[in-house]
């Protein structure tokens, strides 16, 4: 009687335990059908305006056009350094991809070598409008092994943001163009002398909680406006010694031992773009900022801080090299595409989605709400697109354009820089320090074999 | 008939004894299975990962190759492991074994015998900063020594300057945090064995002349030694684990100044995209947890 009763409780028990699993299953695949999720990230107040854009105007029409068809968004709201980290998990395993997923495109030679994201090279071949993406924009998805892992949807320039009004009030020319990084210092020095501690002189971004922002808004264009890039492109391997990564952190030094920087308190914390250029920037608080076009998108009529004076208040100047050598001016480029994860279920209406969005019309009113600079040629001769405020100076920039090494280990080699930049600013080492560290870390990281210096 | 019965019962008995210890396996198995597959499996895993090269993204997440103790020599060549090690520590000693335990134990012994409504109240103003969770207790502090938070506000009132507390003295934040957070557990673990000491033998001391001092010295403490020990392991495991409060207040910055081991983990983990050198770290924290409870064990020499 014993032995009889724990039996068939224990059978009762697994019956209901396995009953749950296969129950649950089979309902999601049910709903699966025709369902697509599209994973991005929402937090930020530059990425408002892909949300509204999803979710107002791409959504509602494909639905429409595709009965059936059923988009739903996953948004990740997180920081930007940990985005990367949060999709990577989520795509190695079948249960938890997304069908699209929004990648940097630093991150899609990594994700791509991991084995997380499809190779698209087949759906492109028949797709027409792929002739329409700016060349070298589509080199920043293609992976080391050739192959075409995303469409791009937008591409950025870099400059700096400054208000013409308080350089007046300071006594500087403008509209402004500063000709070297001694240009810059003497600006915010006068700042500070005129306003003292009711204006932050320049905003850099110098946090590791900015991720890699914190890389390409502040030490890349920095290090790409001396003579030292990170990569050497000829021979393939990592330069991890040179005068330009030591200008560099010198530089991040000068402005934060000078005391030009912004509240390290502020700085350093994982929304301290948003503080910057939604808070500070708007009230005149702020004079410079080293940032990107897209940062007109919190300024816009329905955006998250909407600021109608803006164009009038705020002049974007090129930034220059260190001793305006060169072309005078640089700028970092880089841009977000929509990628397709191998462990997605429904490849085809993914890629049909993905199709649907970057048509011209849809790319064009993307960029009027995300106010990033398009990927494609036709939109970018488009009157419409020409008229966006900024958008004229931020195109010209990308003359200059340099694109961040499209290889394996650059993620790894931007959070070795992002920490070392939060060292400096925080005064925990010297600039020499950092430039020894760099060193060290990156050859610990790609091997002895894949660095050279200079 | 009686001879034939004798011999009979034994064996009964034995048929019975076999009969439960199959019907207690059964029963068992299930939290067996669960133990194994989520803790023995793991813990399996943990250190199989610990001496491979996995990687969250990149070439190595597709390929992971066995590299022997190659990040446990990264790990010790790396300055950030030295810092974090010594950060862990400093943490370690002052939040809990200092902190915690001597602000318990003053509590604890300020209660003792004092009235029931008194103690009512005391306690649980305390163990209100106990039973919040970590995520909260490391907002409430955040709002309260940001920048623009309480103690600036009220130091603006009183006509002195604001203090970047967060920045400025990160590492004293964090640990005066846990304090608050986690004094109420030692306080009562002492409250309950403050309680056992008998009355009459602290009554007997004060007859024979010692004063209030002593009496605690020699009296009281060696009595609750075996609470001692054994509240001062679990508060350093507890405080060894500590990650939300930290990551929340400070993220282990600036710089490095807040970087424990278990942030150290994180960030090599998931921000340097490196899991087998987190991994490896997190095997560390494991036995610097083994190392520290047996430490003290001996020294108090208590069979715990």
């Amino acid at each position: 009687m014993g032995r009889t009763r724990v039996w068939s409780v224990s059978l009762v028990a697994a019956c209901f335990l396995l009953g749950a699993c296969s129950n649950q299953s089979s309902t999601k695949k049910e709903e699966d059908e025709n369902t697509i999720t599209i994973t991005y990230r929402s937090g930020g107040g530059a990425n408002a305006g892909l949300t509204d854009w999803l979710n107002q105007e791409v959504i509602p029409e494909f639905e429409k056009q595709n009965k059936g068809a059923n988009i739903e968004l996953s948004p990740l709201n997180v920081s930007e350094g940990d985005y990367f980290a949060k999709i990577a998990l989520m795509l190695k395993s079948k249960n938890t991809a997304p069908d699209i997923v929004t990648e940097d495109t630093f991150m899609v030679n990594s994700d791509a070598s991991a084995g997380y994201l499809e190779p698209l090279d087949d759906k492109i071949k028949n797709w027409d409008d792929w002739s329409n993406f700016t060349e070298n924009v589509k080199q920043g998805v293609m992976a080391q092994d050739g192959k075409i892992y995303g469409v791009p949807y937008n591409t950025d320039s870099r400059g700096i943001w400054y208000n013409k009004e308080l350089f007046k009030e300071a006594g500087i020319e403008v509209p402004w163009q500063p000709k070297s990084w001694e240009d810059i210092l003497t600006a915010a020095q006068a700042i500070k002398t005129k306003f003292g501690k009711d204006v932050t002189p320049l905003w850099m971004n110098s946090g590791k909680a900015t991720g890699e922002a914190t890389s390409m808004q502040t030490f890349e264009m920095l290090l790409y406006g001396t003579e030292d890039p990170l990569y050497d492109q000829e021979s393939k391997k990592w330069i991890v010694k040179s005068e330009g990564l030591l200008n560099t952190f010198q530089f991040i030094d000068d402005v934060y031992e000078k005391g030009l920087g912004a509240n390290l308190s502020q700085v350093l914390n994982g929304q301290g773009s948003t503080v910057a250029y939604q808070q500070l920037l708007p009230k005149g608080k702020l004079a410079m900022g080293i940032d990107g076009i897209w940062q007109t998108g919190n300024w816009r009529e329905d955006g998250p801080a909407p600021w109608k004076e803006a164009f009038d208040v705020l002049g974007f100047a090129p930034m220059p090299t260190e001793n305006g050598q060169g072309t005078g001016n640089v700028t970092m480029s880089g841009g977000w595409a929509f990628s397709i994860p191998k462990n997605g279920d429904d490849k085809d209406l993914a890629w049909k989605f993905i199709q649907f969005a970057s048509s011209k019309e849809k790319n064009l009113s993307l960029l009027l709400k995300d106010r990033s600079l398009t990927p494609r040629d036709d939109v970018a001769k488009d009157p419409t697109y020409q008229e966006i405020p900024m958008f004229k100076e931020a195109t010209e920039f990308l003359q200059n354009a340099q694109f961040r090494p499209a290889v394996d280990k650059y993620p790894n080699v931007s959070t070795i820089i992002q920490t070392l930049v939060e060292d400096v600013a925080t005064n925990k080492l010297t600039p020499e320090q950092a430039a020894d560290q760099y060193k060290a870390n990156v050859t610990k990281l790609v091997g002895e074999d894949l660095v050279i210096e200079r | 008939m009686k001879t034939e019965l004798i011999p009979l019962a034994p064996k009964h008995k034995k048929i019975k004894r076999n009969n439960k210890f199959q019907g207690s396996f059964l029963f068992l198995l299930p939290s067996w299975l669960l133990l194994f597959i989520f803790f023995v499996g793991p813990i399996a895993l943990t250190f199989y990962f610990a001496f491979t090269n996995l990687a969250l993204t990149g070439s190595e997440a597709q390929s992971i190759k066995f590299v022997g103790f190659q990040n446990f020599v990264t790990m010790f060549e790396d300055p950030n492991f030295k810092i974090s090690l010594i950060n862990t520590i400093i943490f370690l000693i002052f939040s809990a074994v200092v902190g915690q335990q001597v602000l318990g134990f003053i509590l604890a012994l300020l209660m003792k015998e004092k009235n029931k409504s008194f103690r009512r109240i005391i306690g649980i103003i305390v163990i209100a900063g106990w039973v919040t969770p970590e995520i909260v207790v490391a907002f409430c502090w955040v709002a309260f020594l940001s920048d623009n938070g309480t103690l600036n506000t009220i130091l603006n009132a009183l006509g002195l300057e604001s203090i970047t507390w967060l920045y400025s003295f990160p590492m004293v934040s964090v640990i005066i945090a846990n304090i608050w957070h986690g004094t109420a557990f030692s306080m009562l673990v002492f409250q309950a064995s403050l309680d056992d000491v008998p009355k009459s033998i602290e009554e007997a001391a004060k007859i024979d002349g010692a004063t209030r001092i002593q009496t605690l010295l020699k009296i009281v403490l060696p009595m609750v030694k075996g609470s001692i020990v054994t509240n001062m392991i679990l508060v350093t495991l507890q405080t060894l684990g500590v990650f939300t409060l930290i990551f929340a207040m400070t993220g282990g910055g600036p710089g490095t100044s807040t970087q424990t081991l278990p942030i150290f983990m994180y960030n090599q983990a998931f921000v340097n995209y490196q899991l087998g050198y987190g991994t490896a770290i997190s095997l560390i924290l494991l036995v610097i947890g083994i190392i520290a409870s047996l430490i003290y064990m001996r020294s108090m020499k208590a069979n715990v």
